[in-house]
């Protein structure tokens, strides 16, 4: 049996069907949610995708956390279902309270969207088990307000407990506090991330393929469970 | 109708680049002396009911879990006198 992966539309989601794709390609199966049903349909694991949900109204991510089918991956994340939040869906992490932090605008002001190194500095999630620890990779990065920022108390935290699972490498393109690229929550299942691995999962359509380790890691995760 | 108005400001610490561009624009059209510039948002709530401590507590309530998103803003919330 493979394993079913949800991937949630929003009003204003961009990168769910290449989300969907990045799944199928992975070899589990793609299962779309929608914002306004509560039912998870069964999914082994959650994706949040890019975009600009609700027109990034309020704040990035703001209104789509208080979406029916938020409730639920609210209370099912906190039980250990793994959750991945790319780019838009990192800001509902955040905003949600899933993740601490926040993302605010480029320091550059500029809307960036370039071909992104980066370091997988934590190689245990749920989310990047298929990658070796300090791994350099390149897919594309594409945001307005990517810059993520948290208190001194907070990211000393994340530090120390080896939750900054992703760090921009040669150019921080936002700004981010530590060159912070993704981190997750205490226990793992729960990562988000401002680049887009599910960009770079074939070679005539991104930069590489290597941002598909994302999705097999959380393939290889359910089907050893 | 009565009406309540919140501000949601940036925490001081943090970084508002909105607020340096604007500011580096004032001199330029001939504004000068202006030291900083922090932007942010304020938002008008006309109640149907009368302003009392109860529709206050919720008003504060829905600033501090939507309007404002604590981790990197500040808000107050005030009533606007009746015209």
């Amino acid at each position: 049996m493979t394993a079913r992966i949800g991937v949630v539309t929003f009003p204003g989601s961009l990168d769910d069907r290449d989300a969907q794709r990045a799944v199928r390609l992975a070899g589990a199966e793609p299962v779309a949610l929608w914002h306004r049903d509560k039912d998870l349909h069964q999914v082994d694991a959650v994706v949040l995708p890019g975009g600009f949900s609700y027109g990034d109204y309020l704040r990035c991510g703001a209104i789509s956390r208080f979406s029916p089918v938020m409730d639920t991956i609210i209370e099912q994340a906190k039980a250990g279902l793994p959750v991945l939040g790319i780019c838009n869906g990192f800001q509902v992490l955040c905003e949600s309270h899933l993740l601490p932090g926040a993302l605010t605008r480029n320091d550059s002001l500029h809307f960036v969207c370039r071909d992104q190194k980066l370091r997988i500095e934590n190689a245990q999630t749920a989310w990047t088990s298929s990658y070796e620890q300090g791994q350099e990779i390149t897919v594309p990065l594409k945001n307005g307000e990517g810059r993520f920022v948290a208190d001194e108390r907070t990211l000393d935290a994340l530090e120390a407990e080896g939750r900054v699972v992703a760090r921009y490498l040669d150019v921080n393109p936002n700004g981010s506090y530590r060159d912070i690229a993704g981190i997750s929550n205490a226990a793992g299942n729960v990562v988000g991330l401002m680049p887009h691995p599910e960009h770079a999962v074939e070679p005539l359509t991104g930069p590489g393929t290597e941002g598909l380790a994302f999705f097999t890691s959380i393939l290889k995760q359910l089907v050893s469970a | 109708m009565a009406r309540v108005v919140v501000d949601v400001m940036l925490k001081p610490e943090i970084l508002d680049p909105q607020g340096q561009a604007v500011q580096r624009a004032l001199p330029r059209l001939g504004f000068a002396g202006i030291a900083d510039v922090r932007q942010g948002k304020r938002f008008e709530l006309e109640l149907e009911g009368p302003v009392d401590e109860a529709a206050l507590a919720r008003i504060r309530e829905a600033a501090e879990t939507f309007l404002a998103n604590t981790v990197i803003e500040d808000f107050t919330v005030r009533v606007e006198a009746e015209k």
